[in-house]
């Protein structure tokens, strides 16, 4: 199965509603007018789009006032190039060639870090790279339990620390670690917080301080796992997180309901980070990467001829 | 960040200053700013056009206040619908008649439900004397029974699990197993599952069939978008839901997902989350969940962490204090004692209304009190009761003492005077002095007691000192957009209305609409 058919099947109950929705407003060869367009409104604001939803209806709007929109074929052509307008050309991995590459992943609370970390290090370990992850969430019950039974079942190590121990230190024994095993990539978990909360926020400036002490140039990279099914304040998220530590990409989680991940092109527009991951599902295997092409034809259900 | 409702209608307004009247053809724009702002909420979108046409038809009817400002009756119009589509208030949760009341906590994954248990737990055993049992039905995510039974050795809460059987088994048997050892509350852990996942879905309804629980709660992330309409309706339908809880509300997450849950559902929201720690559960209001969805603070929530966390001989002293104008150095930190008691600054801000923008603007470093207190620790007594006598060699012994530079004293100092300045001005806008010692028990009476009253001049007073003190502290970097006194003061809800008068709600607009013509003034003179 391509990768296509795999997101599409991934993606299934996204497209249902926003592409279904729109078959359905479509239904019994309605004319384009203006009660069809509040309804297309509605349908994308329902898909949290934002206020990208209205920027949306006004350019169909404009469009069909020059009468460049016969049907559904052309709304939803319409609709794929202004949604790729904003997500752009798919970025690049970042190069992963220094050894050892130090990933830290922070979010917020429930929004799938662990989860998340599991998919990436068994997608490393596959791709033949050693992996160690550090279970730098000390502060939640039990979260390096579920982060050394994920790294059980993909067989890569872990260091971790008892709970309530300094999450800076953990990220600084994993990193001597790694160093100390060859590891290809050392991934850190976090604990969730909240970017309102000033003193957690400061502890992962501690901890990206910490750990330049045993590395100066980690860490490499520090991706953010936004909740697929969060609303506006994902922006939010996205906007402080990156205030406070370097963000250089983010994993969108969750996006196997009905969650439409429209916040992601949102959210793309306002801080202007590349998504590398999507997540989509539960089992290990359910990380995908980020494919703008792939991912507004899988919600539009267009492909690259219908358009 | 978002801004608030008021804002944006008085933008939207500003192009009918003149015609105070609103009409039909008028108020279409001021309705569109609402729609944005519920949107923006995350409110659902149907749910917000609904919304809005009874917003209309109320602005419209006969309630409307003649000669009031059009976006003040607006935000009372949409914040009087908000509340009546999120009420009653009633977090009640139902009793078993005989034997344990058992609780199943159903929701997507990641929303919060494992903490919740821990938390409701002991809000169950603590607020109700009950005695529950935690059953650990996730199986599913790696560790999360070990995450359950850590939570419960924290919170001293027994927690029943047993290897090898499915889900529905093992909440069966936790309910047998609460029966035999008499524990009178059974909350039920169960896996986060989507909605859109058949064989999961099933799975809880067949939780809900083996246990018959007398509450089947639905826990959302009070950051959840337009998605939380969908969700809820599909757990609705295959549970009986009989409420909510919305967790994670201590971000900046407006949680408008709620409005649309009881839409939806129809099931009270019972609890909110109020943060990590297994304390941070709160009963639900509608008044205060419709006043942070506009954006209006959370002044119920301050005056409830208030009473909780200072005692009234405490308050009564620092009012006397206020109202007798010897305020000093020592009031002055006994006060910020007080007030740091009661949380951190940026949440007693962002719960204060029309401030939550300012406790991100001035992005508050903690650490400022901790140093201001050094300052303070490197003081004489006399100095503290008579900062006048502060010269050049104190200041510099000061700071010293306290590892500081002499600028930090000088600012300290400034900020002090700025307050004793507001001090005394309040005593003569008559907060107190005025009042006769009847209406100022009521006062202090106001400040301890329950939501409706909202405290007079007491807690306003004493929150304003703290907005003063930020902005005399912030000296530089905030202090000049800190609000002052007098806004502070109109802007908190009933603030501005004399003590003791029982007041209708056309004269709370009328006052209002007073202390923003006062506002205006003062704005000119500046």
């Amino acid at each position: 199965m391509g990768l296509f058919d795999r997101l599409k099947k991934r993606l299934t109950h996204t497209r249902s509603v926003l592409s279904d929705g729109i078959s359905s407003i479509f239904r019994g060869g309605r004319a384009m007018d203006q009660a069809l367009l509040d309804e297309l409104e509605e349908l994308l604001y329902t898909s949290d789009l934002g206020p990208l939803a209205t920027d949306l209806v006004a350019t169909l709007t404009r469009m069909h006032k020059r009468g460049e929109l016969k049907g559904e074929g052309d709304v939803r052509g319409a609709l794929r190039s202004r949604l790729l307008e904003k997500l752009g050309d798919q970025r690049p991995l970042p190069e992963m060639n220094q050894s050892p590459h130090v990933l830290l992943v922070v979010g917020v609370n429930g929004s799938g870090k662990t989860t998340s970390i599991a998919k990436l290090a068994h997608r490393f370990k596959l791709e033949g790279k050693s992996v160690l992850v550090g279970a730098c969430d000390t502060f939640r019950a039990a979260a390096a339990d579920q982060l050394q039974i994920w790294a059980e079942r993909s067989g890569v190590e872990i260091v971790r620390q008892g709970e309530g121990a300094d999450p800076a230190a953990v990220a600084f024994d994993a990193v001597s670690a790694g160093i100390a095993r060859g590891s290809d990539v050392i991934i850190l978990d976090t604990a969730g917080r909240l970017h309102t909360q000033k003193n957690l926020m400061s502890e992962l400036e501690k901890i990206q301080r910490v750990v330049r002490k045993c590395l100066p140039e980690a860490p490499h990279s520090v991706w953010l796992v936004l909740d697929g099914t969060n609303g506006q304040n994902a922006i939010q998220q996205a906007k402080l997180f990156t205030e406070t530590v370097d963000v250089s990409g983010l994993i969108v989680a969750k996006l196997d309901g009905t969650a439409r991940g429209g916040a992601v092109f949102s959210i793309t527009e306002a801080v202007g980070l590349p998504v590398f991951f999507i997540g989509t599902g539960e089992t290990m295997e359910d990380l995908e990467r980020f494919e703008p092409e792939a991912f507004v034809d899988a919600i539009l259900a267009t492909t690259l001829e219908s358009a | 960040m978002f801004e608030t409702l008021t804002n944006r209608l008085s933008s939207a307004f500003s192009s009918l200053r003149g015609s105070k009247e609103l009409t039909s053809d008028n108020i279409e724009e001021g309705l569109s700013a609402v729609r944005e702002a519920l949107l923006e909420a995350d409110v659902h979108f149907k749910v917000a056009r609904e919304l809005t046409d009874k917003v209309r038809a109320r602005v419209l009817g006969n309630e409307q206040v003649k000669g009031v400002d059009p976006s003040q009756q607006f935000v009372h119009a949409v914040n009087l619908e908000l509340i009546e589509l999120m009420g009653p208030e009633d977090s009640a949760l139902n009793v078993a008649k005989s034997g344990p009341t058992v609780i199943l906590m159903a929701g997507l994954q990641g929303a919060g439900k494992t903490t919740t248990c821990g938390k409701l737990g002991k809000y169950l055993r603590e607020k109700h004397k009950r005695q529950p049992l935690l059953v650990a039905a996730d199986i599913k995510r790696p560790a999360a029974v070990e995450q359950l039974r850590v939570l419960g050795k924290q919170l001293d809460l027994p927690v029943f699990f047993e290897e090898g059987l499915s889900p529905p088994e093992v909440c069966a048997a936790g309910v047998a197993y609460a029966k035999a050892k008499g524990y009178d509350v059974v909350i039920l852990d169960t896996a986060g599952r989507l909605h859109v996942d058949d064989e999961l879905m099933s799975e809880v309804a067949d939780i809900a069939k083996r246990t018959k629980p007398h509450n089947q709660i639905l826990v959302v992330d009070g950051m959840t978008g337009q998605d939380a309409v969908r969700s809820a309706g599909v757990f609705h339908e295959r549970l009986q839901l009989t409420g909510v809880i919305l967790t994670k509300t201590d971000g900046d997450a407006r949680g408008g997902a709620v409005v649309s849950l009881k839409a939806v559902t129809g099931c009270p929201v019972l609890f909110v989350g109020t943060g990590e720690k297994p304390e941070d559960l709160d009963a639900f209001s509608p008044e205060r969940m419709a006043g942070r969805i506009l954006g209006m603070g959370d002044v119920v929530g301050l005056v409830e962490r208030a009473q909780e966390s200072i005692s009234e001989e405490e308050a009564e002293a620092t009012y006397n204090k206020m109202v007798m104008g010897s305020f000093t150095l020592e009031d002055m930190f006994a006060q910020l004692r007080m007030i740091r008691k009661m949380g951190s600054m940026k949440k007693l801000l962002g719960m204060m209304p029309g401030m939550s923008g300012l406790a991100d603007a001035a992005n508050i470093d903690e650490s400022v009190f901790d140093r201001q207190q050094a300052l303070y620790d490197s003081m004489t007594p006399k100095e503290r009761l008579h900062p006048d006598v502060i010269d050049v060699s104190r200041r510099r012994r000061i700071a010293r003492g306290a590892g500081q530079e002499m600028g930090a004293v000088n600012e300290l100092l400034k900020g002090f005077r700025g307050m004793q300045k507001m001090m005394k001005q309040m005593g003569k806008m008559g907060m107190g002095a005025k009042m006769g010692a009847k209406q100022k028990r009521a006062a202090l009476e106001g400040m301890g007691g329950s939501g409706a009253g909202l405290g007079g001049g007491g807690l306003g007073g004493m929150l304003g000192g703290a907005g003063d003190l930020l902005g005399g502290l912030f000296g530089g970097k905030g202090g000049g957009e800190a609000p002052s006194m007098e806004d502070l003061q109109s802007m908190m809800p009933g603030g501005s209305r004399p003590m003791g008068s029982s007041s209708t709600r056309e004269s709370a607009l009328k006052k209002k609409e007073k202390a923003r013509k006062k506002r205006k003034q003062s704005k000119k003179r500046r």
